[in-house]
């Protein structure tokens, strides 16, 4: 990098760990991982206009135990990334710049992805055969 | 303040910004947006049709709508990701060939993976 001898603002490790820093970060990393994410679904729709034998193929992968793992963190990353997203849009308009109710919001994405995955896959585990 | 913070090229380049942030900072903010819809529905679909069978899915998958709205996702979905990643690889990837290597190499990825997507949405809608 060129030495231009410009002021540097203070970096992580001086901070106390706050909320804020997690939930930042973790909207990169889920990001991410639903952008590699993406091409699951589009080797999913593939296989399913290739045909039966095909499909069933990706159908393995998804219910294997591996596959299970993979499409949970998958999961996690999208519900999180779509709650903090629309955080991040109503932030975009000005609002909830207040320090108690960021780390408050902070806090609900991570708490609302967490409770919305444990939904999902109760859902698919336990009741989707009934 | 008298010391000028801009390095000696640029300040005898006289560059000022691209003037391309404020599109690219709006446009992922807009498919944003459109994905709060778009996936929320998807992954419905994909729930009601875990349980079921091949030709159950794919007849869905086939129905006008979900067609036209599943590829309006995959489009949106890969627009926004290139968005996304381009910034990361901006902030991150401090190797100038290496940076642009990458910046390419998401581009060319998204695209064909969008058109895969959206091929086999056409082929599975029209039937064959």
């Amino acid at each position: 990098m060129a030495q231009t001898g410009r002021p540097l603002s203070p970096h992580l490790q001086v901070y106390k760990w706050q909320v804020q820093m997690a939930s930042s970060i973790l909207h990169r990393a889920t990001g991410i991982i639903l952008a590699v994410g993406s091409l699951i679904i589009v080797w999913g729709l593939c296989a399913l206009a290739a045909g039966a034998d095909a499909f069933s193929s990706f159908s393995a992968f998804a219910g294997s135990l591996p596959g299970t793992v993979v499409m949970i963190g998958w999961t996690l990353a999208f519900f999180y990334h779509l709650a903090n997203g629309i955080r991040h849009l109503v932030q975009d308009t000005g609002k909830g710049y207040a320090i108690s109710s960021f780390v408050l919001s902070s806090w609900l994405s991570i708490a609302i992805a967490i409770v919305l995955t444990l939904l999902v896959w109760a859902y698919l585990l336990l009741g989707g055969h009934a | 303040m008298s010391k000028d913070l801009r390095n000696p090229l640029a300040r005898a380049r006289g560059l000022g910004s691209a003037k391309e942030g404020v599109g690219h900072w709006m446009q992922q903010r807009i498919t944003a947006l459109a994905l709060v819809f778009l996936t929320v529905w998807f992954v419905l679909v994909v729930l009601s049709l875990v349980h079921t069978d091949y030709a159950t899915a794919r007849a869905t998958i086939a129905r006008p709508w979900n067609a036209v709205l599943l590829v309006a996702l995959i489009v949106t979905m890969f627009k926004h990701a290139v968005l996304g990643l381009q910034v990361v690889i901006e902030d991150y990837v401090h190797t100038r060939w290496l940076e642009v290597a990458s910046l390419v190499a998401i581009k060319f990825i998204a695209v064909l993976a969008a058109l895969s997507g959206v091929l086999a949405v056409l082929r599975i809608a029209l039937g064959n």
